[in-house]
């Protein structure tokens, strides 16, 4: 049994303190100054968790963040699955973030739908000396040519376009008008914008307000005969299938889901969601920013849902239901009801395989506080949590609805760390991603990459509680980890042997 | 509902039950979907020779390129030293990039930290990040060394790294006479491989010439070591210990310079190494006093090589070499350059190959095969099927330049089983998909974004390359020497048998040749 379980919670709490004075101690004086604020242990009923963040990362640690390219192109553009994306700059930015984020979708793949192509404009030394826009114009042209069944296109500006100022707004209206009012949309997420992706995803949720809602109006058309029980699912890329395991529990309470965001969306469906009833909003971090502008343009509300583990489903699902009639109110009880065998089962199977088990997470946008839920279902306790790029609103969230007293919190954590934090507290499990997911094996902790599921999923839903549970129980309870020590490292040395 | 908690189905099987099916069939209902007939009809005219044409009238846009960024061969180059610290003097997204793209092919941690540039840096330049990153590095990581490289950022608004790095020094960040060698990486010149030589270059410039300034040069005074340089290669860990058996076979005193095969395969005994294995510093500086230097990739040592070659010693080069006669010119410029005799071991190892193709080579005569990836593993593969008698008949390289494609066509030339082959400088996975339509082969051997070459067209893959992400360990067996050509021949062999087996399985219909004995 890991220490945690082991102490009061003053003691705890002590320790932690004591845990980070500890690791601020090797970094210069200002390093250490401006660490400091970002490492605290939770205080319970305080309304946020004392963290500052958002804030720039410290040159030379080994910061955990990506930029803003990867919070629009790999998160809330790319898995728009019917429009071609052009990383539009250097070659490696795409190909780094080929295929890599695991967001599903049903198409036929370079012919009506492109999320696993990696285009790109592949900037040469020429194209940085002058200019790459008239680079894009041709390149626009023969996306057309050479994928005439693409609805949109996207520009997802790296370094250099921000840098030698070109003017791919212009190139995009113009090419726009060329090809029948086609929808182009510029995107300025140059990775040195912001502190981390989180800027990335304001920025791409901007596009989608200036290219797409504004293009179209407020008085389009839709495509479709309205419903009261119209919903969009915002903030669920369907990492392993994610927004499906959660789309099949909406629509059998009766709910009518016009529109997935982003995971296996379309652009028709970002056009219709203005359209909705309500704005389930998944991953408030991410797409927070559009669903406010939805609710102050269009007056459409939206609420926070949380689909990891089953107490939160059925707190989420009730909660949704709230916005609506007793029809879904009762379609609600029934799906809850409907699952709840395989809730009971799932439970009965792996809780007491993992009950008391504790867990560290690092991870970004909503899993540092969502899967809290789903690790005390199934009788496991979250002893730390950070954001790699969460800001103060994440922290209170996380604060007043899911950290428990004396957890200890790490605004984006650093290698350096982590690591000291996971050997002093010895965690069963670690949650978080590729970079940190060998580190930690290596120390013989049990992993599983809380970005990606580790290449299964989906964890969202209930048809999805029961493959993270099973994921959970087969990292921590792996036979591997009884094997670390070679069997003679416990054994005396000969030689000593034979002095005795 | 088909989820249960005795039998979790996850992604795999969940989505194909009944009401996930016809979620998904509800769900076109909003998503403004192209008439399957049309989808049809545009896929079967993708495989034309009229959209091949076009494909290949390409001018600007580039799609499914095999190749990566130079700042990500800079790191791998660079942790091939003891103690060393890859530091990108950039934007940080770029890093975790590199240390993900790693991570995934190796399944190991890779270590790299960036000076994290942003707006404000953009504007002024980099020049506090480096100070203030180097002086962070340095108190947490305690490395030996920080290589430094750029990424495109850095280059675009022109920061100077020697004089960065002096200044650095200057106040402080890092003892003054602590080593931070550095390469200029800029990511649209060039690919992975440019930044792995321009890397390598830096880190011997720095030791060689005169530590940027702050020591005399060294005086070179010969030796009979010989250097020996692996390039930018995804099978990094199984091939420097398979050369490095080699030379100790021959007995010949040799120094692996950028050797990150420890550092790539550290143990999970409960402990995390962040630096293991590497060139030493000391042997580093030493190399310059060596004999000779071989390079086993070309145009991964373009600059490096006549760099050594100043320096007054002997340089060779090779290109990925695998099998027969790609080894034997191999060993014989090890034993020509050392003047140490080939052992039996060797002669007995090379027989062993010779026997294995001789075994197999039924299954693989007259076979068609595409090959792609980088210049010299490209080149490499092609020797090795024409050996077999296979036939190379597309051989692409994104990253491939003229002089690639003149040595290679040469090579072809030179082998009657090369006559139909075409090379592909310059081109990517979108042409390649073309080619496979258009002059189909039996075979395709690339990295795993081939993968989707193979669904497209239907076309086996053959997984020899970087990055093969989907499928585990491959990068721990050599695909160098005869021993390593050996592993290759089993791959591909086992491709082909997979493909004989999935072909005459079919109960009752084509069994008939469904053969236990091969």
């Amino acid at each position: 049994m890991s220490l945690a379980t082991t102490q009061s919670i003053p003691e705890i709490r002590a320790r932690n303190k004591e845990l980070i004075e500890e690791v601020l101690k090797v970094y210069p004086e200002k390093t250490s100054k401006r660490r400091a604020k970002h490492l605290n242990v939770h205080e319970a009923g305080k309304s946020d968790c004392g963290v500052k963040s958002n804030l720039k990362s410290i040159p030379g640690v080994m910061t955990i963040r990506g930029c803003a390219y990867a919070g629009s192109k790999g998160v809330v553009w790319g898995p728009i699955k019917d429009m071609v994306h052009i990383s539009h700059g250097p070659v490696g930015c795409g190909q780094y973030s080929w295929g890599s984020r695991r967001n599903y979708y049903a198409g036929t793949t370079g012919i009506d739908s492109f999320v696993t192509l990696q285009l790109t404009s592949d900037f040469q030394e020429k194209d940085i000396v002058f200019g790459g826009d008239k680079k894009l114009n041709k390149i626009i042209d023969e996306v057309q040519e050479l994928f005439p069944l693409n609805n949109g296109i996207t520009i997802q500006s790296e370094c250099p376009i921000g840098l030698i100022g070109d003017d791919i707004e212009a190139v995009s209206r113009a090419k726009s008008k060329e090809h029948g009012g086609k929808t182009i949309v510029p995107v300025r997420c140059e990775g040195f914008r912001g502190v981390s992706q989180s800027l990335g995803h304001h920025i791409a949720n901007d596009a989608v307000r200036d290219w797409i809602f504004d293009k179209n109006g407020p008085d389009s058309k839709p495509r479709f005969e309205p419903t009261p029980y119209d919903v969009a699912i915002i903030g669920d890329y369907n990492i392993g299938g994610d927004a499906w395991s959660s789309r099949i529990l909406l629509e059998e309470m009766g709910l009518r889901v016009i529109a997935q965001w982003s995971g296996d969306g379309t652009l028709a469906e970002l056009e219709a969601t203005p359209k909705a009833k309500l704005n389930i909003l998944h991953c408030y971090r991410s797409m927070n920013y559009i669903s406010r502008h939805m609710e102050e343009k269009f007056g459409i509300p939206w609420c926070e849902y949380n689909f990891f583990g089953p107490s939160k489903i059925a707190e989420s699902l009730r909660k949704i239901a709230s916005y609506f009639d007793d029809k879904i109110r009762e379609g609600t009880e029934r799906v809850i009801e409907k699952y709840q065998p395989l809730v009971n089962d799932v439970i009965a199977k792996y809780r007491p395989r993992l009950e008391g088990k504790t867990v560290m997470l690092f991870v970004g946008g909503l899993r540092p506080r969502h899967v809290i839920g789903a690790y005390e279902d199934l009788g496991m306790e979250v002893i730390g949590t950070g954001y790699e790029f969460g800001h103060n609103d994440d922290y209170q969230r996380t604060a007043q609805h899911y950290v428990k007293d004396s957890t200890l919190i790490y605004d984006d954590v650093n290698g350096y760390e982590f690591e000291r934090f996971v050997e002093k507290l010895q965690p069963d499990l670690v949650g978080s991603g590729i970079k940190e997911k060998y580190v930690f094996q290596k120390m013989g902790v049990p992993f599983r990459q809380m970005h990606s599921w580790d290449y299964s999923g989906p964890y969202h839903g209930y048809d999805g509680f029961a493959v993270f549970a099973r994921d959970m129980d087969m990292a921590v309870n792996s036979p591997i980890w009884k094997k670390l020590k070679a069997p003679w490292k416990d054994l005396p040395k000969p030689s000593l042997l034979a002095a005795e | 509902m088909a989820q249960s908690a005795e039998h979790v189905l996850d992604h795999i099987e969940l989505f194909r039950g009944p009401e996930y099916q016809q979620m998904l069939a509800d769900k076109k209902a909003f998503e403004n979907p192209r008439e399957s007939a049309e989808v049809e009809r545009v896929r079967e005219w993708t495989k034309t020779p009229e959209y091949r044409e076009k494909n290949f009238a390409r001018e600007a846009l580039m799609i499914n390129p095999a190749k990566a960024c130079q700042p990500l061969g800079a790191v791998f180059a660079s942790v091939g030293f003891e103690g060393t610290l890859p530091f990108v003097h950039g934007s940080q997204g770029c890093v975790a990039y590199y240390r993900s793209h790693l991570s995934r092919h190796f399944k190991e941690p890779s270590s790299c930290v960036s000076s994290s540039m942003t707006e404000d840096a953009a504007v002024f330049g980099g020049l506090n990040n480096m100070i203030d990153g180097l002086a962070n590095s340095y108190n947490m990581y305690k490395p030996r060394m920080i290589a430094v490289s750029t990424t495109c950022m850095a280059e675009v608004i022109g920061d100077d790294l020697n004089a960065f790095i002096k200044t650095s020094k200057e106040k402080g960040s890092v003892p003054s006479d602590f080593d931070v060698p550095f390469a200029h990486t800029p990511a649209f010149v060039g690919s992975h491989i440019t930044g792995y030589d321009n890397a390598l270059k830096g880190i011997l410039e720095h030791f060689w010439d005169g530590k940027a300034g702050t020591a005399p040069k060294l005086e070179r005074t010969p030796n009979d070591k010989i250097n020996f340089i692996g390039g930018f290669d995804g099978y990094t860990v199984g091939n420097l210990r398979e050369i490095k058996r080699i030379f100790e076979l021959m007995g010949i005193d040799y120094t692996v310079l950028a050797d990150n095969s420890e550092v790539f395969d550290t143990p999970t005994d409960g402990q995390f190494r962040m630096y293991d294995g590497g060139t030493t510093l000391e042997d580093a500086a030493n190399a310059v006093h060596a004999k000779a230097t071989i390079s086993m990739q070309q145009w991964c040592t373009e600059k490096t090589l006549p760099f050594i070659a100043e320096h007054g010693q002997e340089v060779e080069a090779f290109n990925h070499p695998v099998g027969v006669s790609a080894t034997d010119d191999f060993l014989l410029a090890l034993s020509r350059i050392s003047g140490k005799d080939i052992p039996e071991k060797l002669a007995r190892e090379r027989g062993r190959l010779v026997d294995a193709m001789s075994d197999s080579s039924a299954h693989i005569h007259g076979k068609k095969f595409a090959v792609y990836g980088d210049p010299d593993l490209c080149y490499g593969l092609a020797a090795f099927l024409l050996e077999l008698g296979a036939e190379p008949i597309h051989v692409l390289s994104t990253n491939g330049n003229k002089a690639w494609e003149e040595k290679t066509k040469a090579l072809l030339a030179n082998s009657p089983f090369g006559q139909n082959c075409h090379v592909y400088p310059g081109r990517d996975l979108w042409h390649m998909r073309s080619l496979l339509f258009t002059e189909p082969v039996n075979f395709l051997i690339g990295n795993t974004y081939g993968k989707y070459l193979e669904r497209d067209t239907g076309t086996p893959l053959i997984r020899i390359g970087f990055p093969v992400f989907d499928r585990h360990h491959h990068h721990r067996s050599a695909v160098w020497g005869y021993q390593g050509s050996m592993n290759v021949l089993v791959k591909i062999l086992d491709k082909i048998f997979d493909e004989l087996d999935k072909k005459t399985s079919r109960l009752g219909e084509t069994d008939y040749s469904f053969d236990i004995i091969r």
